[in-house]
């Protein structure tokens, strides 16, 4: 893998950060092989060590995202999940949902199948770069809206929402609003309480540089009154009971939990505690700021979202126009070693909503690992190509 | 064989709780150790903290001041 992986450059950290934190992968092995016992379950020390592990991972992420109680803190398999228990969890027939025209079908898809019980949601429309107007988002309003659900930044352009905007109109007339972090956790801040977040979903893989597998839910004391949890089962908790608990977080969190996956992202957390998110960011934006200036001086291509490192993360999406995108990738991949991700990236509303459906675009997702160098052969490979094919009729 | 003595037994509704509840122990240097429920109790997450009946004042302090919320408080032969 490393000599493969030399010559190339890792731009699709949209997808997945790589690499991981420093110490993730030890963080892992170790507890696989000197002691990988299960908690909530055994009564030991081997036992209480792992469970103290889980316990300040919650605090971590409670820390990081602004939640004052890490009982809120939910495992799950990952965001997918998470939004899943929020979206069906939640909502009964009849109620109508708002979304941004920005999301992903980890949100639109399980809306559907929701559609088919009764409940009907609208989409904030987004403008060509993926700004949303709050004041649109009221009009949609209806007496029966019980949730907002939105992603904090784009995984397809970067573009970032006005979630503090959102979570106020929502607050003001209780409304939940659930919040899509995972292209923004571990890159930009969010403080769950103060801006009205009432659900945070969250994945350990992508910025928070954990192992994939791992995720999960903050959810606010208002929320956990009305959400039902829909997998239920054994806790280690009330085992005299057949009825699932309401204490929290074993309310949602029923069977054996991923815990290597756990033990990784806490060793992703402290080093994300001892550099610093904002200082990881800023490297990231760098990279961002440098490549988009290179990409600005092409006329010929569009880059999707905003042109700038305004209200963005370091997602960069670019329609090669009469070039087709899927060719682009591959030829950067094959004769430059450069990794990116092309197509729909999951989320066919947002590329109509970005103009981009159904040629969808090929996105560069930095992380803090690469370089202004790693950008430039990038660039020269982009123009080679251009060059290249540009006259082409293909 | 260790002779039973009544002690301080307190239970949680989560082991995620009765994690914390160490944790805020150890930092504050409250006495007691978490050990698995006794028999005599039923329910609860599997794990309680158990302490000398002289501590009870002391833990229930920090208890509130850390806002973690037992399930139910014992005096029990453990």
């Amino acid at each position: 893998m490393s000599a493969w992986f030399d010559k190339k450059i890792y731009f699709d950290n949209g997808s997945t950060s790589w690499p991981k934190a420093p110490g993730v992968g030890e963080a892992m092995a170790s507890f696989l092989e000197q002691g990988a016992f299960n908690i909530n379950r055994g009564n030991y020390e081997g036992a209480y060590e792992v469970e103290s592990i889980v316990l300040d991972t919650r605090d971590k992420l409670a820390r990081l995202f602004g939640c004052s109680d890490s009982r809120r803190v939910i495992f799950t398999p990952g965001i997918t999940w998470s939004l899943n228990m929020f979206i069906k969890g939640l909502l009964l027939p009849g109620d109508h949902v708002i979304v941004s025209g920005l999301e992903h079908n980890a949100v639109m898809r399980p809306l559907e199948q929701m559609k088919e019980v009764g409940v009907s949601y609208d989409i904030a429309p987004v403008d060509e770069s993926g700004r949303l107007d709050s004041e649109e988002l009221k009009k949609l309003i209806k007496a029966n809206t019980k949730a907002v659900i939105m992603t904090q930044a784009s995984n397809v352009c970067g573009t970032l929402l006005p979630i503090k905007d959102i979570g106020k109109i929502c607050r003001e007339r209780d409304i939940f609003f659930a919040v899509d972090s995972a292209q923004s956790a571990g890159s930009i801040p969010i403080e769950m309480e103060e801006w009205g977040i009432d659900f945070l979903a969250f994945t350990g893989h992508k910025g928070l540089l954990g192992p994939q597998g791992i995720g999960g839910f903050l959810v606010s004391e208002a929320l956990d009154k009305k959400l039902k949890p829909i997998i239920a089962g054994g806790t280690g908790s009330v085992s005299d009971s057949l009825i699932q608990p309401k204490s929290l977080p074993d309310k949602y969190e029923s069977g054996t939990m991923n815990l290597p996956g756990i033990v990784g992202l806490h060793a992703a957390l402290s080093y994300l505690e001892d550099i610093g998110i904002d200082r990881l960011q800023a490297k990231k934006m760098a990279v961002t700021s440098h490549f988009l200036s290179q990409l600005n001086s092409f006329s010929n291509i569009r880059i999707v979202g905003e042109c700038d490192v305004n209200n963005r993360t370091a997602v960069v999406s670019v329609d090669f126009g009469k070039v087709d995108n899927a060719l682009c990738a591959f030829t950067l991949e094959q004769e430059f070693g450069i990794m990116t991700r092309v197509g729909l990236h999951c989320a066919p509303t947002a590329h109509r909503s970005l103009h981009t459906f159904p040629q969808g675009t090929v996105r560069f997702s930095f992380g803090a690992q690469n370089t202004v160098e790693e950008a430039d052969r990038c660039i020269e490979g982009v123009q080679s190509i251009l060059e290249r094919y540009e006259n082409l009729d293909i | 064989m260790r002779k039973k003595e009544l002690k301080l037994v307190i239970t949680f509704h989560t082991t995620a709780d009765a994690m914390a509840m160490e944790k805020a122990c150890k930092a504050s240097n409250v006495p007691g150790r978490i050990i698995p429920v006794p028999r005599a109790i039923s329910a609860g997450c599997g794990l309680s903290w158990c302490a000398d009946l002289s501590a009870r004042d002391e833990i229930t302090a920090m208890m509130a001041q850390a806002g973690i919320k037992e399930e139910e408080i014992h005096e029990c032969m453990v």
